[in-house]
């Protein structure tokens, strides 16, 4: 999706029906990723209409639509405008030390949006409700916009530009008119999932005292046991998570920008002279507000807080066990993505495409439901996977599928199917061609899907509390024990942990948007 | 497949590996004891260590909020894992206990709690407990400024100066005992006046209330009295600028919240179970609480707090008593009604 566009399209050649085992796994792995909508529906419909209205029709749905909505509009655009002007400032003009920016830009991502909101309003009191969610919100995730934007902006063929500009038109418009256009499916795909990421964010918003569905549907599901409202809620979540892929598919509009030719040179660069130091400004403050402040106010609650008497060890502990359950988290959902995206870009059929924006439904619910869902089944009929580590790498798996498959489906699009047709006239089967050619081509889209699904992994909460196994604390199931507790001196160190482990695969990402735009199609 | 190309191959692989191989060797633990705990982590983990070394029972923790936790052994029904269940307020006992989920406490260990702070049907027992009260910001108000009811806190003087936590369990006691005095259409009125005084001040928890009230945010708020002590601790007394405020004698707002534990009907080591229970109301256990950073009320064993408190003997509270504070049900369809919820 984000990056989908980067490839060329390639709606010319020849559709072969998809061979029934890569059919059957996309299957599998879709239905799978499904079932916590599944189980929203069950429980809605086990209820009645007669029950669940009074849950939806009432002031305080209208004030959670209008929260969720105006939240999600701001943020959004903010990341949107933030993302695009950062990816300019990287990718097309002469900005000095463009490849530490291209790393550090990339960050924040690995930087819990809880965490950030915490440090925020540890720091400044004052600093919660709307504003303070949209400030926190957009700090946290205009990476998303950010990666895809400057991917494209590498591999868009300046030669349109060029010409632009050579009929006439100044640098503003001809970025207007040209630049924009190509870049569009990336900046709509990464603007999609910021939307989508920001309907089922909870624990930023919890902490900000900004009320929204995720926040109601929590409480509902706390206050009075009420799994039935807040299965009723996360439909209208749905709903509007539908509104917005429907707008996404709008906005991307039918076809990409298509490429002069096949090795294009790299586009020419802006000299920004005098506007050299407001832009180098501009991204510090970026990087001072979304990693300086937060890393500034653990380190106070570190030296500060006098609950930090915690033994090392245990954050430790909990570090191996975090880093653990991401890993196989990521790996499985990595897998898991590899038919569905080559379902889609290789055999365009229909099954196939709805089967994988189906799946962008799920990043736009509340990691409390995915955990509800699977508490459900493994309740009714796989008891002996209760609270079991399985059981929380598989919700882990289903929640960031949709991540892992914008990162393949992006490296599938780029992988020269040409190869693999050698290699089947040669007489390798479809197994050895798999392992021999496509998935080493793929190779670095696997890393990116896995560093992708590992990140938001490490600092998922929601699903975490409910699914983790007894005995077990996970860094932000840790770090959330102890804010809630005011023992902020003793959670900084989980927070600290946090980052540490997010770095990596952070800068792995960057590494890969690097690799990505750098090797062109050939 | 080329020499450059094989880390990315290689690197996966063995992560997989390593994560799947600690994945699988992390278990919930087949023997010992299971407890559900709404409590205090801090508070919790002192005294499970210390039951493990006088018991040698093993103790593993599932910590969450004490409403999610009840939700959880209900929809686990037989088949919960959980042995007891340690909450913060007594509503999730009363409605285990109603559902018939939990088995009687022995005898000897009711007998260390006053009656009055266990389950009238000896199905639970206290173990501590707190108060609710007013805290104010002291550069905002100064003590005769304060209401000495909570009833006053709906005047339209403390518009956009009150905070409230309308979804924390802490404050469902309060609704209940304000109904059971003054009626319910009353408390929905008195309800719907909190809300619009609170407008911009409503809060998740009572952590952030007293945040809030301290930086001079909000003014005033409710709270139980521990969560003050908790913030002085934590930032240091010089930066505290607001102080705490018991409500007049006998108000409906001065309530005593009883944290307690009972034993499932499904556990299959009730006599470990008797025993962890045995453990948190003997003299050892209260005074690991007595001496915790908790700074709740001791219940049993006639052990006294060894933090600065109001002597819990001085305290004039409303006398609503266990039963009548229910499971908490009536409060939260109040509060629907007056769209706090």
């Amino acid at each position: 999706m984000t990056i989908a566009g980067l490839g060329p399209e390639r709606g010319e050649a020849r559709r072969q029906p998809p061979p029934v085992v890569l059919l059957g796994a996309a299957l599998l792995v879709a239905g799978g990723v499904a079932l916590p909508l599944a189980f929203l529906v069950l429980e809605a419909a086990q209820v009645g209409w007669g029950e669940l209205s009074p849950v939806l029709f009432r002031h305080l749905t209208a004030v959670l639509l209008w929260n969720s909505v105006r939240l999600t509009f701001a943020v959004t655009v903010l990341c949107a405008l933030i993302g695009v002007a950062a990816a300019w400032c990287t990718e097309r003009t002469d900005l000095p030390w463009r490849r530490f920016w291209t790393v550090a830009l990339v960050i924040p991502l690995a930087m819990p949006d809880f965490v950030l909101g915490y440090s925020w309003i540890s720091l400044d009191p004052s600093f919660h409700g709307y504003w303070g969610s949209v400030v926190v919100m957009t700090l946290g995730s205009y990476p998303l916009v950010y990666l895809p934007v400057a991917a494209a902006m590498r591999v868009a063929d300046p030669a349109l530009e060029d010409v632009a500009r050579g009929l006439g038109l100044g640098r503003v418009r001809a970025f207007w008119r040209v630049t924009l256009h190509q870049i569009r499916p990336a900046l709509v795909g990464g603007s999609l999932l910021v939307s989508l990421i920001l309907l089922a964010e909870f624990g930023t918003f919890e902490i900000l005292g900004f009320q929204t569905f995720t926040t109601e549907i929590y409480s509902e599901n706390q206050i009075g046991f009420n799994t039935p409202a807040a299965c009723a809620l996360s439909l209208v979540l749905v709903l509007l998570g539908l509104v917005i892929l429907t707008a996404e598919a709008s906005a991307r509009g039918q076809r990409s920008a298509a490429r002069g030719g096949a090795l294009g040179r790299p586009p020419g660069r802006a000299t920004l002279g005098s506007w050299a130091a407001p832009a180098l400004l501009g991204l510090l403050t970026l990087l001072g507000l979304a990693i300086g402040v937060p890393l500034a106010a653990l380190a106070y609650w570190f030296v500060e807080g006098s609950s930090s008497t915690l033994p090392p060890t245990s954050v430790f502990r909990d570090a191996i066990s975090t880093v653990g359950f991401s890993a196989t988290a990521a790996a499985v959902a990595t897998a898991a993505a590899v038919p569905v995206a080559l379902l889609v870009e290789r055999h365009r059929i229909r099954v196939g495409i709805v089967l994988e924006r189906s799946t962008y439904l799920v990043p736009a619910l509340p990691g409390l439901v995915v955990a509800l869902s699977l508490v459900y089944f493994t309740e009714h009929y796989l008891f002996q996977l209760y609270h079991t580590t399985f059981e929380l790498v598989f919700a882990y798996a289903i929640m960031f599928f949709p991540l892992a498959l914008i990162a393949v489906r992006a490296g599938v699009a780029q992988a020269p199917r040409g190869l693999e047709e050698v290699a089947r006239s040669l007489g390798h089967g479809r197994a050895s061609v798999l392992l021999r050619v496509t998935l080493p081509i793929l190779a670095p889209a696997l890393v990116a899907g896995f560093a992708l699904v590992f990140l938001s992994a490490s600092t998922e909460l929601t699903a975490t509390l409910i699914l983790v196994p007894t005995g077990v604390t996970t860094l932000a199931t840790g770090f959330w024990n102890y804010t809630s507790d005011f023992a902020y001196g003793a959670a900084a160190p989980y927070a600290l942990a946090l980052v540490l482990v997010a770095v990596i695969p952070g800068a792995l990402l960057g590494r890969w948007f690097e690799r990505i735009a750098g090797s062109r199609p050939t | 497949m080329s020499a450059r190309r094989l880390p990315f191959v290689v690197v996966p692989v063995v992560l997989l590996a390593a994560a799947a191989a600690f994945a699988l060797s992390q278990g919930s633990g087949g023997s010992g004891l299971m407890l559900y705990s709404g409590q205090h982590p801090e508070t919790v983990n002192a005294l499970v260590s210390a039951f493990e070394r006088q018991s040698g029972i093993k103790v593993s923790v599932r910590s969450d909020d004490e409403d999610v936790l009840a939700a959880q052994i209900v929809q686990e029904g037989a088949r919960s894992p959980a042995d007891v269940f340690l909450t913060e307020n007594s509503p999730p006992l009363e409605e285990l206990q109603q559902r018939g989920l939990l088995v009687a406490v022995r005898a000897s260990t009711l007998a260390k709690t006053p009656a009055r702070y266990s389950s009238p049907q000896r199905d639970w027992v206290g173990v501590s407990a707190r108060v609710s009260v007013l805290v104010y910001n002291t550069r905002d108000l100064t003590p005769s400024q304060l209401p000495g009811s909570v009833m006053d806190l709906a005047d339209t003087r403390w518009r956009g100066k009150l905070a409230l936590a309308p979804t924390e369990t802490d404050f469902q006691p309060i609704v209940t005992a304000v109904a059971a005095r003054y009626g319910d259409p009353a408390t929905v009125k008195w309800l719907e006046a909190l809300r619009k005084n609170a407008a911009g001040h409503i809060y998740p928890d009572n952590e952030t209330i007293v945040a809030q009230v301290n930086s001079g945010q909000a003014e005033l708020g409710v709270i139980n009295h521990y969560y003050w002590y908790r913030l002085r601790d934590e930032i240091g007394p010089a930066k505290i600028h607001s102080a705490e405020h018991l409500f007049a004698d006998g108000d409906a707002g001065y309530v005593i919240d009883v944290s307690g534990a009972g034993i499932l009907a499904s556990s299959r080591h009730r006599a470990a179970a008797q025993m962890f229970l045995a453990f948190l109301v003997s003299h050892r256990g209260q005074e690991i609480l007595a001496h915790s950073e908790s700074y709740e009320y001791p219940l049993s064993s006639g052990v006294q707090t060894a933090k600065a408190l109001y002597p819990f003997d001085k305290l004039h509270p409303d006398p609503i008593t266990i039963s009548e504070l229910g499971d908490g049900q009536h409060a939260i369809t109040l509060m629907r009604q007056a769209s706090l919820l």
